[in-house]
């Protein structure tokens, strides 16, 4: 679709012009790999209160607690990146809380259909969220407002008609189960199975030119169309990319509790952690691993609150403060870095912090090109 | 199609809209047996558009300067409670009660403003993270109802003039006053400016910065005089009011359905009023059908989404001809942006 991101059919760049140190000083300083040290922070200033945290079985148990979360996050990452938002993702989340209550009810042989059958609601969630912002040009917010209102609308309808109950313990395992008797580490949780596996894959595809055209599509629709993009159907795609995270979010949070409650107000915590993370609303910054670390940072940071015991009921004040700091903190950085004349090559200097995918794919592909390169080439 | 949609405004459209809405459930409600015009049901709907009006008129406007504003409903609890604690039932703290409610709200408004416009942080991102700090506080200070109001203070929500409540006229000088300011000062003609392209404006010579906070300012103020609406309608202060109403998105899709672009620039208050009054019309009908309340949701939904691309695709007729310099340019006469009438 896109031959526009090939670095090989260009005049050889160097892969990076600076050591690996100061690359890694260089990525920690942009919003993107701050929020890697955000999380090292309140890690150990965390430890420091409690130390009893600081032991590796209740650390893996925590990274599989927060698994939902950072989950929805990236999948948020894949809109917000594309210049959207996407507001139905709470109620996404609890449309498949419901739906896995009510038809996996006691029946084991259902899990696997109910699955499919989930996966196949997010994705049509996500297909009419992409469409109607594409085709028929409504602000994403509007159309993801609408489908929210209509989701929440018609569960409390269907409220009075069945019950939710609680699916089936197979299905609920997803969520709170985990691979038993490891050494070190007691158990690894599923959940934190699924979000290494759904990063790796994020990582992935934001080098393949799907996510190459994304990004290029928040930053600049025209350009990005000029030079082949298909904006609509790449955006589709994130929407769709956005409900199915919420989908596997809510077969994660399941394993927790059912209900209703489930989700609301899901939207929001994504896009705070999708922005904590440094990824800028409006499209065509950020890095979708960082978006998954911002999801923990948020976590650890109500961790932390609880270690030092402070009202539960400050936390909402806490959280406000931290995107508004963090925001502001990474407009200004994003900005000191488009007046500074040549961007540093490493505008998104995640791969260097992100261990799944550092050692191998570095070297192979160089930093990602910067936007203007791409312009250059197809003017 | 074209040449028909383009001489219509947008708010000529929203009214059109209102109109068809109004037929329809005028002639629903006489199915089921029951007057849609008595004067019980007017003053129902009317009612029903005075605490929505008052937020959309100041979404409006922030809106206009290309913001959001997320932290509304938070204002309008605290106005609720704080008014409510201040007054403590004596007749003689209205007046300071009033004064203060307000003042915090430009408070909060002021905050907003300043983490927009200073700070550079996206609308939608500064007034959530206002809110939640807003809700943070409420929850820690105010666990149950608190406060109440005197029966002076209560009688603004029960007073009418004919089969019009008086929150109802509050609402509409409120609005005729911001439709003043957009059309007739200084300011208002800079929202249009700061809200169609920053930049531009910027060149222009304008200040961009106090459109944004008058804008945020006022959009608060009117969020706290709804506060204290619902304080006279409830007799208590409470603080989750303004969450359980929804009034953040609910606002915004008003505005939108309103006919105002959601980037800003574009649009104005007839067309909000217009908005909130389909918006009463239908919850009314719904009501006279006895729809399940939340089949409403449903609708409300699909209705906002509808609208919104039948406006979209307007505006893309229209926009090409104003803002693209290959296309050569398009009849006169067709809408005039009035952000091009700042110079």
């Amino acid at each position: 679709m896109t031959t526009t991101t090939r670095p090989d059919e260009r005049p050889g760049l160097p892969a990076h012009s600076r050591s690996f140190g100061a690359r890694l000083a260089a990525g920690a300083a942009t919003p993107g790999g701050a929020v890697y040290v955000l999380v090292l922070v309140l890690l150990v200033s965390i430890i420091i209160s409690n130390p009893n945290f600081g032991e590796p079985g209740a650390l893996i148990r925590f990274a599989g607690r927060t698994a939902p979360i950072a989950i929805a996050a990236m999948g948020q990452y894949y809109v917000i990146v594309s210049g959207e938002f996407d507001l139905s993702m709470g109620a996404v989340v609890t449309t498949q809380v419901v739906i896995a209550g009510n038809m996996a009810g006691d029946d084991s042989s259902q899990v696997v259909p109910v699955l499919v059958l989930m996966l196949v609601v997010g994705a049509l969630i996500g297909l009419v969220n992409g469409l109607v912002t594409t085709l028929l040009r409504v602000p994403s917010f509007i159309v993801t407002l609408g489908t929210m209102l209509a989701l929440f609308g018609f569960l409390r309808y269907r409220a009075g008609v069945a019950p939710a109950g609680n699916p089936v313990d197979e299905f609920r395992e997803i969520g709170r189960g985990g691979i038993q008797d490891v050494p070190v580490v007691e158990v690894i949780p599923y959940p934190l199975i699924i979000v290494v596996v759904l990063a790796t894959l994020a990582a992935f595809s934001m080098r393949r030119p799907f996510g190459r055209s994304l990004v290029a599509t928040g930053d600049n629709p025209d350009a990005a169309r000029l030079g082949g993009t298909s904006v609509w159907w790449v955006k589709t795609r994130a929407f769709m990319i956005s409900s199915l995270s919420a989908t596997v979010a809510g077969i994660i949070l399941v394993g927790y509790a059912g209900g209703r409650a489930v989700g609301q107000g899901y939207e929001f915590s994504a896009i705070t952690a999708v922005v904590v993370g440094g990824v800028v609303l409006g499209g065509g910054r950020g890095w979708v691993l960082s978006a998954a670390a911002g999801a923990y940072a948020l976590e650890l940071l109500f961790v932390l609150l609880t270690v030092l015991h402070v009202p539960s009921t400050w936390r909402d004040s806490v959280q406000g403060l931290i995107i508004i700091v963090a925001v502001a903190a990474s407009a200004r950085v994003w900005q000191v870095g488009r007046r500074g004349g040549a961007p540093p090559p490493t505008t998104e200097p995640d791969p260097i912090n992100d261990p799944i995918n550092d050692p191998t794919t570095d070297s192979a592909t160089p930093t990602p090109p910067t936007p203007g390169t791409h312009q250059g080439e197809h003017r | 199609m074209r040449g028909r949609s383009a001489g219509l405004s947008s708010t000529a459209i929203v009214y059109l809209v209102l109109l068809a809405t109004t037929v329809v459930g005028a002639v629903l409600t006489a199915t089921v047996g029951r007057n849609f015009f008595s004067s019980g049901n007017i003053s129902a709907i009317l009612t029903a558009t005075s605490i929505l009006g008052l937020i959309a008129i100041g979404q409006t406007l922030v809106i206009l300067v290309g913001s959001l504003d997320l932290s509304v409903p938070y204002v309008v609890s605290l106005a609720s409670i704080i008014g409510g604690t201040t007054m403590a039932g004596e007749s003689g703290n209205i007046v300071p009660a009033v004064l203060l409610t307000l003042a915090v709200a430009a408070a909060i408004g002021l905050a907003n403003g300043l983490v927009v416009s200073q700070l550079h942080v996206h609308g939608f991102i500064a007034t959530l993270g206002v809110g939640l700090v807003v809700s943070g506080y409420i929850g820690t200070n105010y666990q149950g109802s608190s406060g109440s109001a005197p029966k002076a203070f209560r009688a603004v929500d029960e007073a009418k003039i004919g089969p019009v409540p008086v929150s109802v006229l509050i609402m509409l000088a409120l609005a005729a006053l911001a439709f003043l300011m957009l059309s007739r000062t200084r300011i208002g003609h800079h929202m249009y400016a700061v809200g169609g392209s920053p930049e531009v404006a910027r060149l222009s010579g304008l200040r961009t910065s106090p459109p944004v906070v008058v804008a945020h300012v006022l959009c608060s103020v009117l969020a706290g005089v709804a506060g204290l609406l619902l304080l006279s309608r409830l007799s208590v202060g409470s603080p989750t009011i303004g969450s359980q109403g929804g009034y953040d998105l609910l606002s915004i899709a008003a505005v939108v359905l309103g006919g105002t672009l959601l980037a800003g620039g574009r649009g104005g208050i007839v067309g909000t009023l217009g908005g909130v009054a389909i918006f009463a019309v239908m919850d009314n009908t719904m009501g006279a059908l006895e729809v399940n309340p939340f089949l409403k949701d449903v609708v409300r939904g699909v209705i906002i989404i509808a609208a919104v691309a039948v406006y979209a695709r307007r505006n893309l007729q229209v926009r090409p001809a104003r803002f693209d310099r290959s296309v050569p340019p398009a009849p006169a006469g067709s809408t005039p942006p009035p952000a091009q009438e700042v110079r």
